[in-house]
Protein backbone atom coordinates (compact mmCIF):
# COMPACT_ATOMS: atom_id res chain seq x y z
CA UNK A 1 0.00 0.00 0.00
CA UNK A 2 3.08 2.39 0.51
CA UNK A 3 4.79 1.50 -2.00
CA UNK A 4 2.16 1.93 -4.40
CA UNK A 5 1.18 5.30 -2.76
CA UNK A 6 4.80 6.00 -3.20
CA UNK A 7 5.35 5.12 -6.83
CA UNK A 8 2.34 7.15 -7.45
CA UNK A 9 3.84 10.17 -5.61
CA UNK A 10 7.10 9.40 -7.95
CA UNK A 11 5.19 9.71 -11.44
CA UNK A 12 3.34 12.73 -10.27
CA UNK A 13 6.66 14.48 -9.45
CA UNK A 14 8.43 13.45 -12.45
CA UNK A 15 4.94 13.92 -14.83
CA UNK A 16 5.74 17.73 -15.91
CA UNK A 17 9.60 17.20 -16.67
CA UNK A 18 8.93 13.77 -18.76
CA UNK A 19 5.99 16.07 -20.68
CA UNK A 20 7.58 19.39 -20.85
CA UNK A 21 11.10 17.56 -22.11
CA UNK A 22 8.89 15.92 -24.97
CA UNK A 23 7.51 18.41 -25.70
CA UNK A 24 10.19 21.29 -26.20
CA UNK A 25 13.54 19.20 -26.94
CA UNK A 26 12.09 15.24 -28.11
CA UNK A 27 9.72 16.37 -30.78
CA UNK A 28 10.86 19.33 -32.03
CA UNK A 29 14.18 17.81 -33.12
CA UNK A 30 12.04 15.21 -35.43
CA UNK A 31 10.93 18.73 -36.83
CA UNK A 32 14.06 19.39 -37.87
CA UNK A 33 14.36 15.72 -39.45
CA UNK A 34 10.91 16.70 -40.92
CA UNK A 35 11.80 19.86 -42.79
CA UNK A 36 15.43 18.68 -43.30
CA UNK A 37 14.47 15.62 -45.25
CA UNK A 38 11.09 16.96 -47.37
CA UNK A 39 11.01 19.66 -49.92
CA UNK A 40 8.50 22.30 -49.69
CA UNK A 41 5.49 20.15 -51.39
CA UNK A 42 6.20 17.73 -48.39
CA UNK A 43 7.78 15.05 -50.45
CA UNK A 44 10.79 12.54 -49.57
CA UNK A 45 14.03 14.33 -50.88
CA UNK A 46 17.58 14.91 -49.71
CA UNK A 47 18.13 17.96 -51.54
CA UNK A 48 18.09 19.74 -48.37
CA UNK A 49 21.39 17.25 -46.55
CA UNK A 50 22.66 18.00 -50.52
CA UNK A 51 23.05 21.73 -49.41
CA UNK A 52 26.26 20.79 -48.00
CA UNK A 53 27.58 19.97 -51.49
CA UNK A 54 27.39 24.01 -52.65
CA UNK A 55 31.09 25.02 -52.50
CA UNK A 56 30.04 28.16 -50.15
CA UNK A 57 28.60 26.01 -47.72
CA UNK A 58 31.37 23.50 -47.78
CA UNK A 59 34.52 25.96 -47.43
CA UNK A 60 31.99 27.50 -44.23
CA UNK A 61 32.00 23.87 -42.70
CA UNK A 62 35.67 23.33 -43.33
CA UNK A 63 36.40 26.76 -41.91
CA UNK A 64 34.03 26.34 -39.07
CA UNK A 65 36.11 23.16 -38.18
CA UNK A 66 39.21 24.55 -38.30
CA UNK A 67 38.69 27.97 -36.81
CA UNK A 68 36.52 25.36 -33.72
CA UNK A 69 39.28 22.76 -33.63
CA UNK A 70 41.59 25.63 -33.03
CA UNK A 71 39.81 27.67 -30.52
CA UNK A 72 39.69 24.07 -28.15
CA UNK A 73 43.32 23.34 -28.61
CA UNK A 74 44.35 26.83 -26.85
CA UNK A 75 41.52 26.67 -24.44
CA UNK A 76 42.81 23.25 -23.68
CA UNK A 77 46.35 24.67 -23.12
CA UNK A 78 45.21 27.77 -21.46
CA UNK A 79 42.92 26.37 -19.00
CA UNK A 80 44.74 22.88 -17.78
CA UNK A 81 47.54 24.88 -16.09
CA UNK A 82 45.08 27.27 -14.51
CA UNK A 83 42.95 24.50 -13.39
CA UNK A 84 46.47 22.93 -12.13
CA UNK A 85 47.12 26.11 -10.13
CA UNK A 86 43.72 26.64 -9.14
CA UNK A 87 43.77 23.15 -7.40
CA UNK A 88 47.41 23.49 -5.77
CA UNK A 89 46.49 27.29 -4.46
CA UNK A 90 43.56 25.44 -2.31
CA UNK A 91 41.45 28.74 -2.41
CA UNK A 92 37.92 29.09 -2.12
CA UNK A 93 37.16 27.51 -5.30
CA UNK A 94 33.57 29.02 -5.13
CA UNK A 95 34.08 32.46 -5.54
CA UNK A 96 36.68 32.49 -7.39
CA UNK A 97 34.03 30.17 -10.05
CA UNK A 98 31.56 32.82 -9.45
CA UNK A 99 33.89 35.66 -10.75
CA UNK A 100 35.44 33.51 -14.06
CA UNK A 101 32.32 31.99 -15.04
CA UNK A 102 28.76 33.69 -13.71
CA UNK A 103 30.05 37.17 -13.37
CA UNK A 104 31.09 37.88 -16.89
CA UNK A 105 27.80 36.47 -17.77
CA UNK A 106 25.50 39.22 -16.36
CA UNK A 107 27.56 41.76 -18.88
CA UNK A 108 25.74 40.80 -22.44
CA UNK A 109 27.41 38.22 -24.34
CA UNK A 110 27.30 40.34 -27.47
CA UNK A 111 28.46 43.25 -25.85
CA UNK A 112 31.51 41.79 -24.28
CA UNK A 113 32.47 40.20 -27.97
CA UNK A 114 31.55 43.64 -29.24
CA UNK A 115 33.85 45.30 -26.87
CA UNK A 116 37.04 43.44 -28.54
CA UNK A 117 35.96 45.58 -31.50
CA UNK A 118 37.38 48.58 -29.96
CA UNK A 119 40.03 46.65 -28.33
CA UNK A 120 41.13 45.12 -31.58
CA UNK A 121 40.00 47.72 -34.06
CA UNK A 122 42.66 49.06 -36.65
CA UNK A 123 42.48 52.75 -34.22
CA UNK A 124 41.80 50.24 -31.48
CA UNK A 125 43.13 50.34 -27.65
CA UNK A 126 45.64 47.64 -28.84
CA UNK A 127 47.21 48.84 -31.77
CA UNK A 128 47.28 52.36 -29.76
CA UNK A 129 49.48 50.74 -27.29
CA UNK A 130 51.39 48.87 -30.28
CA UNK A 131 52.27 52.16 -31.86
CA UNK A 132 52.87 54.29 -28.63
CA UNK A 133 55.49 51.39 -27.78
CA UNK A 134 57.18 52.37 -31.39
CA UNK A 135 55.95 49.01 -32.89
CA UNK A 136 54.01 48.71 -36.68
CA UNK A 137 50.28 48.53 -36.26
CA UNK A 138 48.70 44.92 -36.84
CA UNK A 139 45.46 43.95 -38.82
CA UNK A 140 43.94 41.91 -36.33
CA UNK A 141 39.72 42.90 -36.97
CA UNK A 142 38.01 41.13 -39.26
CA UNK A 143 39.86 38.03 -39.84
CA UNK A 144 40.13 34.62 -38.61
CA UNK A 145 42.57 35.33 -35.80
CA UNK A 146 39.95 37.56 -34.27
CA UNK A 147 37.30 34.68 -34.51
CA UNK A 148 39.89 32.34 -32.87
CA UNK A 149 40.02 34.87 -30.21
CA UNK A 150 36.59 35.61 -29.55
CA UNK A 151 35.89 31.76 -29.73
CA UNK A 152 38.58 31.27 -26.69
CA UNK A 153 37.15 34.64 -24.71
CA UNK A 154 34.19 33.39 -24.66
CA UNK A 155 33.88 29.60 -24.02
CA UNK A 156 37.19 29.21 -21.75
CA UNK A 157 35.23 29.05 -18.54
CA UNK A 158 33.85 25.94 -20.07
CA UNK A 159 36.89 24.29 -20.45
CA UNK A 160 37.93 25.43 -16.99
CA UNK A 161 35.19 23.93 -15.09
CA UNK A 162 34.93 20.93 -15.84
CA UNK A 163 38.72 19.97 -16.00
CA UNK A 164 39.15 21.50 -12.01
CA UNK A 165 35.88 19.77 -11.17
CA UNK A 166 37.44 16.33 -11.87
CA UNK A 167 41.07 17.63 -10.38
CA UNK A 168 39.70 18.24 -7.03
CA UNK A 169 38.52 15.50 -6.84
CA UNK A 170 41.28 13.34 -7.05
CA UNK A 171 42.47 12.33 -3.43
CA UNK A 172 45.92 13.82 -2.41
CA UNK A 173 47.33 10.82 -1.28
CA UNK A 174 47.12 8.97 -4.46
CA UNK A 175 49.68 11.63 -5.52
CA UNK A 176 51.57 11.09 -2.33
CA UNK A 177 51.93 7.39 -2.90
CA UNK A 178 53.45 7.87 -6.42
CA UNK A 179 56.16 10.07 -4.97
CA UNK A 180 57.02 8.02 -2.41
CA UNK A 181 57.27 5.13 -4.94
CA UNK A 182 59.97 7.36 -6.35
CA UNK A 183 58.31 8.96 -8.97
CA UNK A 184 59.33 12.67 -9.49
CA UNK A 185 56.83 15.67 -10.28
CA UNK A 186 56.89 15.31 -14.06
CA UNK A 187 56.01 10.99 -13.79
CA UNK A 188 53.32 11.87 -11.88
CA UNK A 189 51.40 14.19 -13.28
CA UNK A 190 51.86 11.98 -16.29
CA UNK A 191 50.95 8.70 -14.81
CA UNK A 192 48.73 10.02 -11.99
CA UNK A 193 47.09 13.16 -12.88
CA UNK A 194 46.53 13.34 -16.41
CA UNK A 195 44.81 9.81 -16.65
CA UNK A 196 42.45 10.56 -14.05
CA UNK A 197 41.77 13.99 -15.06
CA UNK A 198 40.73 12.93 -18.76
CA UNK A 199 36.85 12.62 -18.29
CA UNK A 200 36.84 16.57 -17.35
CA UNK A 201 39.59 17.17 -20.32
CA UNK A 202 36.75 15.26 -23.01
CA UNK A 203 33.74 17.01 -21.37
CA UNK A 204 35.70 20.16 -21.64
CA UNK A 205 36.43 19.51 -25.35
CA UNK A 206 33.15 19.03 -25.80
CA UNK A 207 31.62 22.00 -24.22
CA UNK A 208 33.97 24.25 -26.37
CA UNK A 209 34.35 22.79 -29.47
CA UNK A 210 30.24 22.26 -29.87
CA UNK A 211 29.04 26.19 -29.60
CA UNK A 212 32.11 27.01 -31.31
CA UNK A 213 31.35 25.18 -34.21
CA UNK A 214 28.09 26.59 -34.07
CA UNK A 215 28.27 29.81 -33.40
CA UNK A 216 27.26 32.04 -35.92
CA UNK A 217 27.83 35.32 -33.55
CA UNK A 218 31.10 35.67 -32.88
CA UNK A 219 31.91 35.55 -36.52
CA UNK A 220 29.03 38.30 -37.30
CA UNK A 221 30.69 40.55 -34.73
CA UNK A 222 34.38 40.29 -34.92
CA UNK A 223 34.82 38.41 -38.93
CA UNK A 224 33.08 41.69 -40.06
CA UNK A 225 30.49 39.44 -41.82
CA UNK A 226 32.84 38.64 -44.51
CA UNK A 227 33.89 35.49 -43.03
CA UNK A 228 31.33 32.89 -43.21
CA UNK A 229 31.32 30.15 -40.91
CA UNK A 230 28.14 27.19 -41.06
CA UNK A 231 26.07 28.92 -38.40
CA UNK A 232 26.07 31.79 -40.67
CA UNK A 233 24.82 29.64 -43.03
CA UNK A 234 21.83 28.16 -41.72
CA UNK A 235 21.11 31.58 -39.96
CA UNK A 236 20.62 33.03 -43.27
CA UNK A 237 19.01 30.67 -44.82
CA UNK A 238 16.50 31.00 -42.08
CA UNK A 239 16.28 34.55 -42.08
CA UNK A 240 14.74 34.13 -45.67
CA UNK A 241 12.55 31.36 -44.61
CA UNK A 242 14.37 28.68 -46.20
CA UNK A 243 13.38 26.10 -43.90
CA UNK A 244 13.83 23.25 -45.46
CA UNK A 245 18.15 24.17 -46.84
CA UNK A 246 18.63 25.27 -43.04
CA UNK A 247 17.29 22.38 -41.21
CA UNK A 248 19.13 20.00 -44.07
CA UNK A 249 22.21 22.19 -42.88
CA UNK A 250 21.37 21.71 -39.39
CA UNK A 251 21.38 18.11 -39.75
CA UNK A 252 24.77 18.11 -41.22
CA UNK A 253 25.59 19.75 -38.12
CA UNK A 254 24.23 17.47 -36.22
CA UNK A 255 26.32 14.60 -37.22
CA UNK A 256 28.80 16.17 -35.90
CA UNK A 257 27.55 17.56 -32.38
CA UNK A 258 26.68 13.99 -32.14
CA UNK A 259 30.01 12.25 -32.71
CA UNK A 260 31.02 14.42 -29.50
CA UNK A 261 28.06 13.53 -27.79
CA UNK A 262 29.20 10.12 -27.90
CA UNK A 263 32.43 10.63 -27.36
CA UNK A 264 31.53 12.34 -24.26
CA UNK A 265 29.15 9.56 -23.07
CA UNK A 266 31.87 7.16 -22.94
CA UNK A 267 33.67 9.60 -20.76
CA UNK A 268 31.54 10.93 -18.79
CA UNK A 269 28.82 8.33 -17.84
CA UNK A 270 27.38 10.57 -14.88
CA UNK A 271 27.53 14.42 -16.37
CA UNK A 272 29.21 15.05 -12.88
CA UNK A 273 31.88 16.75 -14.65
CA UNK A 274 29.71 19.55 -16.30
CA UNK A 275 28.29 20.20 -13.28
CA UNK A 276 29.19 24.02 -11.87
CA UNK A 277 28.48 24.43 -8.36
CA UNK B 1 63.36 30.92 -2.76
CA UNK B 2 61.93 28.77 -5.79
CA UNK B 3 58.94 27.68 -4.09
CA UNK B 4 58.38 31.55 -4.01
CA UNK B 5 58.93 32.08 -7.28
CA UNK B 6 56.56 29.36 -8.38
CA UNK B 7 54.29 30.76 -6.55
CA UNK B 8 54.46 33.76 -7.94
CA UNK B 9 54.48 32.58 -11.16
CA UNK B 10 51.48 30.91 -10.27
CA UNK B 11 49.50 34.38 -9.40
CA UNK B 12 50.88 35.72 -12.33
CA UNK B 13 49.48 33.40 -14.60
CA UNK B 14 46.08 33.59 -12.89
CA UNK B 15 46.52 37.77 -13.04
CA UNK B 16 46.80 37.12 -16.82
CA UNK B 17 43.61 34.96 -17.26
CA UNK B 18 41.70 37.65 -15.44
CA UNK B 19 42.97 40.29 -17.52
CA UNK B 20 41.97 38.25 -20.82
CA UNK B 21 38.41 37.45 -19.14
CA UNK B 22 37.92 41.30 -18.09
CA UNK B 23 39.05 43.33 -20.72
CA UNK B 24 36.36 43.45 -22.44
CA UNK B 25 34.28 44.20 -19.52
CA UNK B 26 36.76 47.01 -18.34
CA UNK B 27 36.87 48.54 -22.09
CA UNK B 28 32.54 48.78 -21.88
CA UNK B 29 32.98 50.35 -18.20
CA UNK B 30 34.82 53.20 -20.07
CA UNK B 31 32.80 53.62 -23.08
CA UNK B 32 29.72 54.08 -20.96
CA UNK B 33 31.06 57.18 -19.50
CA UNK B 34 32.60 58.26 -22.95
CA UNK B 35 30.88 61.93 -23.43
CA UNK B 36 31.13 60.68 -27.02
CA UNK B 37 29.10 59.04 -29.35
CA UNK B 38 31.93 57.26 -30.95
CA UNK B 39 33.68 53.84 -29.45
CA UNK B 40 36.96 55.42 -31.10
CA UNK B 41 36.87 58.31 -29.52
CA UNK B 42 37.21 59.55 -25.84
CA UNK B 43 35.39 62.66 -25.56
CA UNK B 44 35.93 63.46 -21.93
CA UNK B 45 34.28 61.61 -18.72
CA UNK B 46 30.24 62.24 -18.90
CA UNK B 47 27.20 60.77 -16.87
CA UNK B 48 24.97 61.56 -19.87
CA UNK B 49 24.51 58.23 -20.96
CA UNK B 50 23.40 57.33 -17.96
CA UNK B 51 21.23 60.45 -17.58
CA UNK B 52 19.26 59.65 -21.23
CA UNK B 53 18.98 55.65 -20.18
CA UNK B 54 15.62 56.64 -18.53
CA UNK B 55 14.59 58.10 -20.96
CA UNK B 56 14.84 55.44 -23.29
CA UNK B 57 11.55 53.54 -23.63
CA UNK B 58 13.20 51.14 -25.98
CA UNK B 59 16.27 49.75 -23.76
CA UNK B 60 13.44 50.20 -20.27
CA UNK B 61 11.01 48.01 -21.94
CA UNK B 62 13.82 45.50 -23.56
CA UNK B 63 15.03 45.67 -19.69
CA UNK B 64 11.99 44.50 -17.94
CA UNK B 65 11.26 41.76 -20.79
CA UNK B 66 14.84 40.35 -19.94
CA UNK B 67 14.18 40.28 -16.22
CA UNK B 68 10.62 38.80 -16.08
CA UNK B 69 11.72 36.08 -18.37
CA UNK B 70 15.03 35.78 -17.01
CA UNK B 71 12.99 35.39 -13.20
CA UNK B 72 9.68 33.57 -14.59
CA UNK B 73 11.69 30.78 -16.49
CA UNK B 74 14.52 30.32 -13.72
CA UNK B 75 11.41 30.00 -11.05
CA UNK B 76 9.18 27.66 -13.26
CA UNK B 77 12.24 25.65 -14.01
CA UNK B 78 13.28 25.07 -10.85
CA UNK B 79 10.11 23.68 -9.91
CA UNK B 80 10.04 21.03 -12.48
CA UNK B 81 13.15 20.27 -12.21
CA UNK B 82 13.32 19.92 -8.58
CA UNK B 83 10.31 17.73 -8.57
CA UNK B 84 11.84 15.44 -11.15
CA UNK B 85 15.00 15.11 -9.51
CA UNK B 86 13.09 14.33 -6.20
CA UNK B 87 11.34 11.55 -8.28
CA UNK B 88 14.53 10.48 -10.52
CA UNK B 89 16.41 9.82 -7.12
CA UNK B 90 14.17 7.13 -6.30
CA UNK B 91 14.17 5.39 -9.56
CA UNK B 92 15.59 2.85 -10.83
CA UNK B 93 18.87 2.64 -12.91
CA UNK B 94 17.03 2.70 -16.89
CA UNK B 95 14.78 5.34 -16.41
CA UNK B 96 16.76 7.36 -14.68
CA UNK B 97 19.49 7.68 -17.01
CA UNK B 98 16.68 7.59 -19.65
CA UNK B 99 15.64 11.03 -18.19
CA UNK B 100 18.85 12.24 -17.77
CA UNK B 101 20.22 11.76 -20.75
CA UNK B 102 16.85 14.04 -21.94
CA UNK B 103 18.04 16.90 -19.69
CA UNK B 104 21.83 16.58 -21.12
CA UNK B 105 20.18 16.89 -25.29
CA UNK B 106 20.19 21.05 -24.89
CA UNK B 107 23.50 21.23 -22.68
CA UNK B 108 25.35 19.66 -25.16
CA UNK B 109 23.74 20.18 -28.23
CA UNK B 110 24.21 23.38 -30.42
CA UNK B 111 22.03 26.69 -29.17
CA UNK B 112 21.08 27.19 -32.88
CA UNK B 113 19.85 23.57 -33.08
CA UNK B 114 17.92 23.79 -29.77
CA UNK B 115 16.60 27.76 -31.14
CA UNK B 116 15.61 26.53 -34.76
CA UNK B 117 14.00 23.34 -33.99
CA UNK B 118 12.04 25.22 -31.39
CA UNK B 119 10.64 27.90 -33.92
CA UNK B 120 9.79 24.89 -36.02
CA UNK B 121 7.39 23.92 -33.28
CA UNK B 122 5.92 26.67 -32.45
CA UNK B 123 4.87 27.43 -36.22
CA UNK B 124 3.80 24.33 -36.80
CA UNK B 125 1.13 24.60 -33.95
CA UNK B 126 0.19 28.21 -35.18
CA UNK B 127 1.52 29.54 -32.13
CA UNK B 128 2.68 33.31 -32.75
CA UNK B 129 6.11 33.79 -31.64
CA UNK B 130 6.61 36.47 -29.18
CA UNK B 131 7.11 37.22 -25.64
CA UNK B 132 5.39 33.43 -24.85
CA UNK B 133 7.58 31.35 -27.39
CA UNK B 134 10.61 33.16 -25.86
CA UNK B 135 9.13 32.46 -22.51
CA UNK B 136 9.01 28.64 -22.88
CA UNK B 137 11.76 28.22 -24.65
CA UNK B 138 14.01 29.74 -21.88
CA UNK B 139 11.95 27.76 -19.05
CA UNK B 140 13.30 24.28 -21.85
CA UNK B 141 16.72 25.13 -21.71
CA UNK B 142 17.37 26.37 -17.83
CA UNK B 143 15.37 22.94 -16.76
CA UNK B 144 18.61 20.97 -17.41
CA UNK B 145 20.58 23.69 -15.42
CA UNK B 146 18.43 22.94 -12.34
CA UNK B 147 18.83 19.53 -12.77
CA UNK B 148 22.45 19.60 -12.93
CA UNK B 149 22.91 21.39 -9.37
CA UNK B 150 20.28 19.68 -7.10
CA UNK B 151 20.99 16.15 -8.43
CA UNK B 152 24.14 15.95 -6.53
CA UNK B 153 22.99 17.66 -3.46
CA UNK B 154 20.04 15.32 -3.37
CA UNK B 155 22.42 12.00 -3.95
CA UNK B 156 24.05 13.60 -1.24
CA UNK B 157 20.94 13.41 1.24
CA UNK B 158 20.45 10.13 3.66
CA UNK B 159 17.44 8.21 2.38
CA UNK B 160 16.75 6.46 5.51
CA UNK B 161 15.84 9.59 7.43
CA UNK B 162 13.20 10.44 4.85
CA UNK B 163 11.46 7.07 5.19
CA UNK B 164 11.84 7.29 8.85
CA UNK B 165 10.00 10.57 8.29
CA UNK B 166 7.25 8.52 6.35
CA UNK B 167 7.01 5.84 9.17
CA UNK B 168 6.36 8.31 11.80
CA UNK B 169 3.66 9.17 10.10
CA UNK B 170 4.54 12.59 7.95
CA UNK B 171 2.69 12.76 5.07
CA UNK B 172 5.03 13.05 1.63
CA UNK B 173 4.56 16.45 1.29
CA UNK B 174 5.24 17.39 4.59
CA UNK B 175 8.29 14.63 4.80
CA UNK B 176 9.64 16.49 1.65
CA UNK B 177 9.20 19.67 3.08
CA UNK B 178 11.18 19.18 6.62
CA UNK B 179 13.39 16.88 5.78
CA UNK B 180 14.60 16.65 1.96
CA UNK B 181 14.22 20.17 1.19
CA UNK B 182 16.69 21.93 3.74
CA UNK B 183 19.56 19.32 2.56
CA UNK B 184 19.22 19.80 -1.22
CA UNK B 185 17.86 23.84 -0.42
CA UNK B 186 21.77 25.24 -1.81
CA UNK B 187 21.53 23.23 -5.01
CA UNK B 188 17.57 24.63 -5.04
CA UNK B 189 19.18 28.06 -5.04
CA UNK B 190 22.46 27.79 -7.15
CA UNK B 191 20.11 26.27 -10.18
CA UNK B 192 17.92 29.07 -9.76
CA UNK B 193 20.67 31.90 -10.11
CA UNK B 194 22.13 29.56 -13.18
CA UNK B 195 19.05 29.11 -14.54
CA UNK B 196 18.64 33.00 -13.96
CA UNK B 197 21.82 34.00 -15.39
CA UNK B 198 21.93 31.79 -18.31
CA UNK B 199 18.50 33.50 -19.50
CA UNK B 200 20.19 36.58 -18.65
CA UNK B 201 22.81 36.01 -21.20
CA UNK B 202 21.21 33.80 -24.15
CA UNK B 203 20.61 35.46 -27.61
CA UNK B 204 20.96 32.54 -30.16
CA UNK B 205 17.65 30.76 -28.59
CA UNK B 206 15.69 34.01 -28.38
CA UNK B 207 17.60 35.10 -31.39
CA UNK B 208 15.14 32.55 -33.17
CA UNK B 209 11.92 32.08 -30.74
CA UNK B 210 10.93 35.65 -30.60
CA UNK B 211 8.48 37.34 -32.60
CA UNK B 212 8.92 40.94 -34.29
CA UNK B 213 8.02 44.22 -31.64
CA UNK B 214 9.25 42.13 -28.92
CA UNK B 215 12.46 42.35 -27.82
CA UNK B 216 15.10 41.37 -25.12
CA UNK B 217 18.48 43.18 -24.13
CA UNK B 218 20.35 40.74 -26.68
CA UNK B 219 18.00 41.08 -29.73
CA UNK B 220 17.63 44.53 -28.99
CA UNK B 221 21.99 44.73 -29.23
CA UNK B 222 21.72 42.27 -32.17
CA UNK B 223 19.82 44.57 -34.03
CA UNK B 224 22.07 47.97 -33.11
CA UNK B 225 25.08 46.12 -34.36
CA UNK B 226 25.25 46.95 -37.82
CA UNK B 227 24.27 50.62 -37.02
CA UNK B 228 25.99 51.36 -34.23
CA UNK B 229 25.23 50.28 -30.45
CA UNK B 230 23.29 53.36 -28.64
CA UNK B 231 26.01 54.37 -25.62
CA UNK B 232 23.08 54.22 -23.30
CA UNK B 233 23.24 50.29 -23.42
CA UNK B 234 27.03 50.67 -22.20
CA UNK B 235 25.30 52.23 -18.83
CA UNK B 236 22.40 49.87 -18.27
CA UNK B 237 25.21 46.86 -18.59
CA UNK B 238 27.36 48.65 -16.41
CA UNK B 239 24.45 49.25 -14.01
CA UNK B 240 23.86 45.63 -14.39
CA UNK B 241 27.14 44.37 -13.45
CA UNK B 242 27.98 46.51 -10.78
CA UNK B 243 24.90 45.64 -8.85
CA UNK B 244 25.54 41.95 -9.16
CA UNK B 245 29.39 42.95 -8.06
CA UNK B 246 27.72 44.92 -5.31
CA UNK B 247 25.32 42.09 -4.03
CA UNK B 248 28.07 39.33 -4.54
CA UNK B 249 30.23 41.18 -1.99
CA UNK B 250 27.51 41.70 0.77
CA UNK B 251 26.53 37.95 0.37
CA UNK B 252 30.65 37.11 1.08
CA UNK B 253 30.52 39.39 3.75
CA UNK B 254 27.70 37.87 5.40
CA UNK B 255 28.84 33.66 4.72
CA UNK B 256 32.31 35.07 6.27
CA UNK B 257 31.19 37.02 9.28
CA UNK B 258 28.50 33.69 10.18
CA UNK B 259 31.15 31.55 9.18
CA UNK B 260 33.73 33.43 12.21
CA UNK B 261 29.92 33.23 14.87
Amino acid sequence: MNNKRQTLWNHLLATPYVLWMAAFIVIPLFFILYYGLTDADGRLTLSGLAQITNPVNQKALWLSLELSLVSTVICLLLAYPLAMILRSLQMNSTSFIVLIFILPMWMNFLLRTLAWQTLLDKTGVLNTFLTGVGLPPQNLINTPAAIILGMVYNFLPFMVLPIYNVLIKIDRNVENAARDLGANGFQTFLKIILPLSLPGVISGITMVFVPALTTFVISDILGGAKILLIGNVIEQEFQILNWHSGSGLSLVLMVFILISMFVMSKYDKEAEGTAIW
Amino acid sequence: MVKKGVQAAKYFYIALIFIFLYAPIVTLVVLSFNASKSRAVWGGFSFRWYAALFQNSEIISALSNTLVIAFTSALVATLIGTMACVAMNRMKKLPRTLMMGVSNIPMLNADIVTGISLMLLFIALHFSLGFVSVLLAHITFNIPYVVLSVMPKLKQTNRSTYEAALDLGATNLYAFRKVILPDIFPGVLSGFLLAFTMSLDDFVITHFTKGPGVDTLSTKIYSEVRKGIKPEMYALSTLLFLSVLILLVIVNRRSDKTAKQ
